[in-house]
């Protein structure tokens, strides 16, 4: 295969592209003394977003849900010596969490349309760009491909944060960078060495972390990676720690998690939805693509210090954010106490908790998506997040009372609503693991109730006792379309999950058979003659 | 796995109430279109009607197969399924479930009809007639999936609905920030409760699982359990070690989900609070329906709690002890309100006492007759609060059988039922559960239960009278300028009055006396014999005599109790007082509730929220990790580069790499501006 085949490179590419055709089509006026106006910009940036969201939609249909390996495939040298391919494919999980990208995307926009008043121009090309960087890395099958977008995305989020946020937005922009880079520098360590690992066992350099459909290529997962009996820097463990280092800052794990009240507090709401519904993502999608798979004898042996950072991540998200008095404050604790989750439905390491995990990293996107975008509607009126500063919203503003109402139950977890399906699924996962993990977890659904009413209470129902809040503006159409697109999956994985669970099994089963074989590894393989090689 | 039969009605009798409450939550919710009051009405209480027309039909259904075979099913599609795991969406209607369809269908429409009237006569600024309407859907919807659900899973989707619409309807009033409070604090406790249903249910998946097939179905459940009855887990020495039976261990899992939703010790804290909400939903959700589903959950797990005689010790101890404490609570409080929700607390603990003793069937036949004379109680009692303008306390009532006729009677009935006078709905299955507890020797202690239970009926008595006289005998304390106005509700609330003490007085009779009572209805016990096949039977073969004996002595018990309350109440109003001052503390520790949610609040909530706030926000989170650790790390770094960066220029090509793309990016954007 040497063509780019089609549609999976124009999803990546397709907002990138118009961001870079737009800043050629402004240079070119420039020189003229002229500009393109910001509303084309605008209307551009969210008609490429939507195109990319159609697009999307197209792979979702053409998804065939029975079969197992990777499909849209796409493998196009890029430097050949060195093994770095432009190597695309999706299997559920990556389009479970490509869908929730694409659909953010233009839901994002569409109610920041607003709120962006300055800069209007570079903040659509950093949209966009970020857009190319969130779907390439959910796509990449090449390491150092993942690699790259990995980094690019965090360009335009530091941007994001740093020009369109709050008042204390250098700090927070700045500490999200330096997080980051941290725990990547040491992933893109890692990942040398393990191509160094591959190299020594099979003479050439490959960074695809499978082989492609049609080719013989033997790829990093055929890759020996010593348990023991190796220098140091060769062993799984300290492969995994370097990996599992740069997704745990992602997620985040406590005491990881430092960065994330700041950047969302500080971010404009655009920049807090998508940090939270995609980028915390990709934390938990590293570990399941690679960290997992590439050193399974090291993550099994990681197992109990998992469990416990995600323990504590749920039991102390939960704490923390039911003392927060800022609004935005408290959705970010609760992240952290759902990705505790996420986290520990991944280290289950069976179908339950695994299908969970994927499935509450989209409902958590969605869910605190819509909770930031309600919070910011609430902003753009009265310009605090202070809950206290709020009480009675219910009596101006109903709609609004009444969506949040669905959203924040969402959130605790309640039957026919998304978040339950995957906080269930993780659950039952972890007691088949260790019960006792599963029943400390548990407490998490109590305390969720205790942070998310607490807040609910304060600032929805009682008196309206704040003269400001008395004349508040329920919501607007254009509010309002935006979070009923919200309210529909939520709705949707609610009752009937089966429509993305289906896609997740067998994807899901494949992880752990790869691990499983992988675990069994005792030797480099010696490499066959290429025609009798099984191809997977 | 179907024995019975398919039977698609089944799916429009929560489908229907759904219905309804969409249509509401999208007219108010999105569109911001209240429905005109004929519609709402007609709408609501159509779709409730018209479920309670399909759970009778239903009910016929049902009756027309063999008795030992009576189960029809509804499967819709596969809700949530991963792995091993597989959980319907589908209804199950056995006996156990027609009755409890009946009862949420049949006295959820009364008190529909009732509302009408009731919130009409509210005249707050934003009333929100419909909202009210579309909440009480919300609940009929929920609690019907609670009972006809065919697997634990779908069970516990109705047990978080109703959990949802209580939280909603007793905030209903949610300018008052009481209200509101009051509305989270029975969602959370709630919560606890729910963490032990799924523990449960988590730890009898997989046991089953591990023993060959795991079920989350209930009929599967039921097939595949014995497989694991015997089994035994050791328990880690910081829990007293020792081996315990899986069953009991699962069993008081389930149990504490139970004692949260039908308010047992030590979680009944809500119940009270609850009280918050408008009457009619005290009545639906607090009295009748929801506050029963933990029974309900027992006795739809009861093949689990006859193996597991731990746990159904412990449920009895449990259900006794609060039947006594909430009926010492009641004794001393004015607010009518209050007294009725401790009174039902006290009545779901007689439940809990029967069923701990292996005798489901009488468990479910006081959950029947109490959803009757209950309900009836609140509603009356509803009718009379909105009679004197909102007023609950009963110390400023007084003489109002004058004005209130309808009301009066209908009261006494519920009164006469709930105390257990003869042959009215009450006797008979209040009787039966101290009869069970009487003849239940395997239960540790069953002669002690037996005490409290019979002098549970005495005090329930006493403080049920006491009550009753209050608010219609003696001199009218209202305000001189109120006496005027007060009247007879109108007849939307007069007419489910009427029809609930007709079943609260007759029910009784006509649908399930023990043949010792009544000896020429050749179809007695018709309500045991119903339920018998899904409930197994207590199994004792009962001497008339000793029944006689034992309701006898009850009905002394209650007797004496109800003329403490006339001597005391009626004859001499001014010893109240006396012995008030004599008993002192004693009256105001009863009077202020033992004082037990302060000390939830003192030994709980407090520290929790200190903890969180001072060690683990302010210092842990804030100074520690982000001040210390991260901030100083990057100023120490600063530090370090100032000199590094004097000397050498060689950083990582990496990080220039980055660096050179961050500022060319930077570039682009400022241009892009």
């Amino acid at each position: 295969m040497t063509e780019l085949p089609d549609l999976l490179a124009y999803v990546i590419l397709l907002p990138l592209a118009t961001a870079m055709m737009l800043l050629v089509i402004e240079g070119g006026a420039r020189s003229i003394g002229g500009s393109l106006p910001s509303q084309v910009w605008r209307g551009l940036g969210l008609g490429a977003s939507l195109a990319t969201c159609v697009l999307t939609s197209m792979l979702w249909i053409g998804y065939d849900p029975t079969r197992i390996e990777m499909q849209f495939v796409a493998h196009v040298a890029w430097i050949p010596s060195l093994g770095i391919n432009w190597y695309v494919g999706l299997d559920g999980i990556s389009l479970l969490l490509m869908g929730l990208t694409a659909f953010l995307m233009p839901v994002v926009l569409v109610a920041s349309w607003s709120e962006i008043q300055h800069s209007l121009r570079g903040y659509v090309f950093f949209m966009l760009f970020l857009e190319t960087g969130m779907l390439g890395t959910f796509a990449s099958l090449n390491l150092l491909q993942f690699y790259v977008f990995w980094e690019l995305m965090l360009v335009p989020m530091v941007f994001l944060i740093g020009v369109w946020g709050g008042p204390r937005r250098i700090y927070a922009a700045v500490k999200f960078f330096l997080f980051t880079m941290v725990g990547s520098l040491l992933m893109l360590v890692a990942l040398v060495a393990i191509a160094w690992l591959h190299a020594e066992q099979f003479g050439v350099w490959n960074f695809d972390l499978m082989t492609p459909p049609g080719s013989q290529v033997p790829a990093l997962l055929d890759t020996f990676v010593p348990v023991a009996d190796a220098p140091w820097w060769q062993t799984q463990s300290w492969l995994f720690a370097a990996f599992a280092l740069a997704f745990a800052i992602k997620v985040p794990l406590v005491p990881l998690h430092t960065w994330l009240p700041d950047a969302h507090t500080e971010a404009p709401t655009a920049g807090s939805v998508l940090l939270a519904g995609v980028l915390l993502k990709m934390g938990g999608y590293g570990f399941l693509r690679f960290a997992l798979p590439l050193f399974p004898s090291a993550a099994v042996e990681f197992v109990p210090l998992f469990f416990g950072l995600a323990l504590v991540g749920i039991l102390y998200g939960s704490l923390v954010a039911m003392v927060q008095t800022d609004v935005k404050r408290l959705v970010a604790y609760s992240s952290v106490a759902h990705l505790g989750f996420v986290t520990l439905g991944m280290f289950t390491l069976n179908v339950e908790g695994l299908e969970g995990s994927v499935l509450q990293m989209v409902n958590h996107g969605i869910t605190t998506g819509a909770l930031f975008l309600l919070i910011g509607m609430l902003y753009e009126r009265r310009h605090t997040r202070e809950i206290s500063e709020f009480g009675g919203i219910a009596k101006p503003m109903p709609v609004f009372a009444a969506i949040f109402g669905v959203v924040v139950m969402a959130s605790i977890g309640l039957p026919l609503l998304n978040g339950f399906v995957g906080e269930f699924l993780i659950l039952l996962g972890t007691f088949r693991a260790n019960a006792w993990v599963g029943t400390i977890a548990t407490l998490g659904v109590v305390l969720a109730a205790v942070y998310m009413l607490w807040m609910y209470r304060r600032i929805v129902f009682g008196p309206v006792e704040n003269p400001e809040n008395r004349g508040l503006i329920d919501l607007g159409g254009r509010e309002k379309a935006v979070l009923v697109a919200l309210l529909i999956p939520i709705f949707w994985i609610g009752i009937h999950p089966e429509t993305f669970l289906k896609r997740l099994h067998p994807s899901v089963r494949e992880t752990l058979r790869v691990m499983e074989v992988r675990t069994e590894l005792t030797a480099p393989p010696v490499p066959e003659p290429p025609r009798e090689r099984e191809r997977r | 796995m179907s024995v019975g039969g398919e039977y698609d009605l089944l799916r429009w009798i929560p489908a229907l109430p759904l219905a309804a409450a969409v249509i509401h939550g999208l007219c108010l919710g999105l569109l911001r279109q209240p429905l005109p009051r004929i519609s709402t009405i007609a709408l609501s209480c159509g779709a409730t009607g018209l479920s309670f027309v399909l759970s009778f039909f239903a009910l016929l259904a049902l009756t027309r197969l063999p008795a030992e075979n009576r189960v029809l099913q509804d499967g819709l599609f596969t809700w949530i399924g991963a792995g091993p795991f597989s959980a319907e969406a589908a209804f199950l209607l056995d006996p156990l479930s027609a009755v409890m369809i009946l009862i949420v269908s049949g006295v959820g429409f009364l008190i529909h009809v009732y509302s009408i009237g009731y919130m009409d006569a509210d005249t707050r600024e934003d009333r929100g007639f419909q909202r009210f309407f579309a909440y009480l859907n919300l609940f009929t919807f929920s609690m019907l999936v609670l009972v006809l659900a065919d697997n634990l899973l779908l069970m516990f989707l109705g047990w978080e609905g109703v959990g949802l619409c209580s939280y909603l309807l007793i905030g209903f009033w949610y300018g008052d920030e009481w209200n509101a409070y009051c509305g989270s604090k029975a969602f959370i406790v709630n919560r606890i409760g729910d963490f032990g249903f799924l523990v449960g249910m988590f730890l009898l998946f997989w046991a089953l699982q591990d023993a060959g097939h795991g079920a989350i179905a209930f009929l599967e459940i039921k097939a595949a359990f014995p497989a694991i009855a015997d089994q035994t887990v050791q328990l880690p020495t910081w829990l007293g070690g020792g081996e315990w039976m899986l069953a009991t261990l699962i069993g008081l899992c389930f149990f504490l989900g139970a004692a949260g939703k039908s308010a047992q010790l030590p979680l009944y804290v809500w119940l009270p609070d609850a009280m918050a909400g408008p009457t009619p939903v005290s009545a639906l959700i607090h009295a009748a329906t929801m506050v029963t589903a933990g029974v309900y959950l027992v006795c739809r797990l009861s093949f689990l709690y006859s193996v597991a005689l731990g746990a159904s010790a412990i449920i009895a101890w449990v259900g006794a002890l609060t039947a006594l404490f909430a009926a010492i609570i009641a004794m001393a409080q004015t607010d009518i309100k209050k007294v009725l929700a401790y009174s039902t607390m006290s009545q779901l603990g007689y439940m809990f006492l029967a069923a701990g003793c292996g005798a489901y069937g009488a468990a479910v036949w006081h959950l029947t007759t109490h959803a009757w004379f209950k309900a009836l109680l609140f509603l009356a009692a509803g009718s009379v609060i909105l009679a004197v303008h909102h007023e609950q306390d009963m110390d400023k009532m007084g003489g109002l059988q004058r004005f209130l006729v309808w009301t009066r009677l209908t009261f006494l009935a519920g009164v006469l039922a709930i105390v257990g006078a003869p042959y009215l709905s009450g006797f008979f299955s209040k009787d039966e559960i101290l009869l069970s507890v009487h003849l239940a020797g395997h239960v540790p202690g069953h002669t002690a239960l037996y005490w409290i239970a019979l002098i549970t009926a005495g005090l329930t008595a006493f403080y049920m009278f006491r009550m009753y006289f209050r608010i219609f005998f003696g001199e009218c304390r209202l305000p001189r300028e109120q006496q005027g106005s007060v009247q007879e509700s109108p007849r939307t609330i007069t007419i489910p009055l009427v029809v609930l003490a007709i079943l609260a007085v007759a029910g009784g009779v006509v649908i399930g006396p023990s043949d010792a009572f009544i000896p020429v209805i050749e179809d007695a016990n018709s309500f045991a014999n119903f339920v018998a096949p899904v409930l197994p039977a207590a199994g004792h073969d009962v001497e008339h005599g000793l029944v006689w004996k034992l309701a006898g002595l009850t009905t002394l018990v209650a007797f004496l109790g109800a003329v403490m309350a006339y001597w005391l109440y009626v004859v001499r109003p001014d010893h109240p007082e006396k012995i008030r001052r004599l008993l002192g503390g004693v009256f105001r520790m009863v009077e202020g509730r033992f004082w037990i949610d302060e000390l939830y609040d003192y030994i709980l909530v407090r520290p929790l929220v200190w903890i969180s706030d001072r060690i683990l926000y302010r210092w842990l989170d804030s100074r520690l990790l982000d001040g210390i650790v991260i901030d100083g790390t990057a100023r120490g770094i600063r530090a370090l580069a100032a000199d590094m960066f004097k000397y050498s220029q060689s950083g990582l090509v990496q990080g220039y790499l980055f660096l050179m793309l961050v500022g060319a990016l930077a570039i682009i954007g400022y241009l892009a501006t």
